[in-house]
């Protein structure tokens, strides 16, 4: 017998007998929809995440610009802010690990947890969200969710091959329980909110 | 790097000073010896580790840190007690419905372009592997942290059959450099102070034995693993959760190792313990809410994250193992322990890991869930685990998939003591306990006195060698009332 079939005999065989219902999971709708940025904004600094404030109406990316400008090798997949470096679907993931600062739109935020969500539309090649020294986040206010339930019933589950809810920049507290930041990925992540159909 | 003062939930770590003079030259103390199938002696591990004052008092104030940062966030959800009904009937649907859910799961993760592969047991499992391994010609794997791959003595096969395995988690790399397993499912080498990692890293990395300034000693380890993360031909991660309906695996990690694992070489690996299966997207909402306020107090890892297929131009593969987690759920009594998430609140709480270690345990669970699971595993080599607890119930109090942990400990107290497993002594001092506790106006007397008596009572009576429950533990404060007083006085 295969191991495949010998695994799901001995488990037939094993499971309780009676039958369990499944549970419905609501969706625990305790945030106002006008009170969700604050709400993002407090846990994406709270979880080591940085905020920055998009400039004023006729020129709202110039914070960002002003970032861009200030870091070295910069790869964006932001048309309207470009870096100095294009990525193309393909490209070998460890190509990226010289990258100073990753610019990306988030496909949404989730403000019980200050998530933002990139699915490999986003990052193009996924390793830009990890092998970059730094993260710039572009995220549309209109794009955030309240909680992990919504998050769950977005349309992104459900396509393409990866999705991933990046929380501040990558943390460890394993020695001695000290938090420190650039354990492995990024050593910071910002957010900045900006409509799409700015950038 | 720079160390950050924020309101994180671990930022919010205060610096725990211990209290023992020489808290740089403190030697580590190491596990429980293991002697084959022998009986672990986890008292006498115990002891040893209670011997080193500043390891003992680092261990006990991190975990119940932890444990009181998980409180905080708890506290802050109205609808928490409601999410671990649902974590724990999501569970027992998944638990009673198992042999379609992976066939469902099998099923899409096919259709999105993975290869499933099952395992019996360990060997099969880690046979798979070096098989990837050599179609790919390649000798080096990076891994993120796994239990899994624990259990099934993964990294010694490796290095017999010649190719590398490196851990990318910090906590994981180091215990792998100083040859130690982790002592606890979440924080690997939370038994370890900065001094002893600082000499690992010494020895092994070449780095400055001197420097012990952890925000130094992990960049160094994200400096040297950087290379081989990038050069390597296959990368490795666990999976917590399997989503049945899409096919999904899901890791939550902090330092981003699982993505950097699965996302950089050609070909990405996931080892997954058949029982992590869940039915629908939808869940994840209610598990990883749960997960990390349980685990570290934080609203959620810093990486979730979601693998429903492989890269353009990789390979993704899944392997499913059972390695007695089939013959569990045949264990009526015991079943319900494969709901764990490995989330750790349990051993947070739990005095008896706070102030014994998990490498006292010398088993790949410890703690309380890993009293019950061990003995499932070899049942005469776990014969005095399930004696390591108070069964005071914090364990179950936490437990976000309310697991009934301390119950069945006790009976698994039950089965040893049938089979005449543990020691005399031991069976001496639990007949006087188990007779305390089964007469409740008994107990409650007894404990009312212990306020007057145990003061006065000579250390010997209490830690003599018939007492086990009094080796590696001090005597307690006694409240001055006990809460059933102030009830009776207060609400009747
Ligand atoms: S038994 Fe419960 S508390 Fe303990 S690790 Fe498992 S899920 Fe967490």
């Amino acid at each position: 017998m295969s191991a495949r079939d010998a695994i799901l005999a001995a488990v037939r065989g094993n499971k309780p007998s009676q039958a369990v219902p499944r549970p419905d999971v609501p969706f625990f709708d305790r945030l106002a929809d006008d009170a969700l940025v604050d709400e993002f904004r407090r846990r994406l600094e709270q979880m080591g995440g940085r905020w920055l404030d998009p400039g004023p109406a006729e020129e709202p990316l110039a914070p960002a610009r002003a970032r861009i400008a200030q870091a070295g090798i910069v790869c964006s997949n932001v048309a309207r802010l470009p870096g100095t470096r294009t990525l193309a679907a393909g490209d070998a993931p460890a190509l990226l690990h010289d990258v100073d600062l990753a610019v990306v739109r988030a496909a949404f935020g989730i403000a019980e947890t200050g998530s933002v969500a990139f699915s490999e539309r986003e990052l193009v090649v996924n390793t830009i969200g990890y092998l970059a020294q730094h993260l710039l986040v572009m995220l549309d206010p209109a794009d955030i969710v309240g909680n992990l339930h919504h998050a769950y019933a977005r349309p992104e589950m459900h396509a393409g091959h990866y999705l991933v809810f990046q929380t501040g920049p990558s943390a460890t507290a394993d020695i001695e329980g000290v938090l420190i930041h650039g354990a492995q990925g990024v050593r910071s992540l910002t957010v900045m909110l900006v409509a799409r159909t700015i950038a | 790097m720079k160390r950050i003062d924020i309101d994180h939930a671990e930022g919010r770590s205060r610096r725990i000073d211990t209290p023992g003079h020489h808290p740089e030259r403190e030697a580590q103390p190491r596990g429980a010896i293991r002697r084959g199938k022998r009986p672990i002696d986890h008292a006498e591990a115990a002891e040893r580790f209670l011997a080193a004052p500043d390891h003992l008092a680092f261990h006990d104030q991190r975990l119940w840190d932890l444990r009181q940062k998980r409180d905080r966030e708890a506290f802050a959800i109205p609808e928490w007690e409601e999410l671990r009904d649902l974590a724990s009937s999501i569970k027992d649907y998944a638990l009673a419905n198992l042999d379609t859910l992976l066939e469902e799961f099998e099923r899409n993760a096919q259709a999105n372009g993975i290869t499933v592969h099952w395992a019996r047991d360990g060997a099969e499992h880690n046979r798979i592997v070096v098989e990837i391994m050599r179609r790919h010609d390649a000798p080096l794997l990076v891994k993120s942290k796994s239990m899994l791959t624990e259990e099934c003595g993964f990294r010694d096969h490796m290095q017999e059959q010649g190719l590398a395995v490196i851990e990318t988690d910090l906590g994981e790399r180091i215990q792998q450099l100083d040859n130690e397993d982790p002592s606890h499912v979440v924080v690997p080498a939370v038994h370890k102070l900065r001094a002893d990692v600082a000499a690992v890293f010494a020895k092994t990395l070449g780095t400055d034995p001197d420097n012990h300034d952890p925000a130094y000693l992990a960049e160094q380890q994200r400096e040297s693993n950087r290379p081989l993360i990038l050069g390597a031909g296959v990368g490795m991660t666990g999976a917590n959760f399997l989503v049945a309906e899409t096919g999904t695996v899901v890791v939550c990690t902090n330092e981003g190792n699982a993505d950097l694992s699965a996302n950089v070489p050609p070909v990405h690996i996931v080892s997954a313990g058949i029982e992590k299966i869940i039915p629908r997207a939808g869940d994840l909402g209610v598990f990883i809410r749960l997960l990390s306020r349980s685990a570290l107090g934080s609203p959620i890892t810093q990486y979730t994250s979601h693998f429903r297929g492989p890269r353009l131009g990789a390979e993704m593969h899944v392997i499913l193992v059972d390695n007695g987690r089939s013959a569990r759920l045949g264990m009526q009594q015991f079943r319900s322990a494969l709901k764990c998430i490995r989330c750790g609140a349990c051993m947070n709480t739990c005095p008896v890991y706070r102030r014994s270690g998990g490498l006292s345990y010398g088993a790949t669970y410890a703690g309380p869930i890993g009293l019950i699971i061990d003995p499932t595993i070899d049942q005469r080599k776990y014969s005095a685990l399930p004696y390591a607890s108070t069964l005071n119930g914090s364990c179950t109090a936490v437990c976000p998939v309310k697991i009934d942990i301390h119950q069945q400990i006790h009976a698994w107290r039950g089965i040893m003591a049938e089979q005449k497993e543990p020691s005399r002594t031991k069976r001496t001092a639990m007949k006087a306990a188990a007779l305390l506790l089964a007469h409740p106006s008994a107990y409650r007397v007894a404990v009312r006195t212990v306020g007057t008596v145990l003061p006065h009572m000579p250390r010997f009576a209490v830690y003599n060698p018939l007492n086990a429950w009094g080796r590696g533990r001090e005597v307690p404060n006694a409240p001055r009332r006990t809460f059933h007083d102030w009830y009776k006085a207060n609400r009747t």
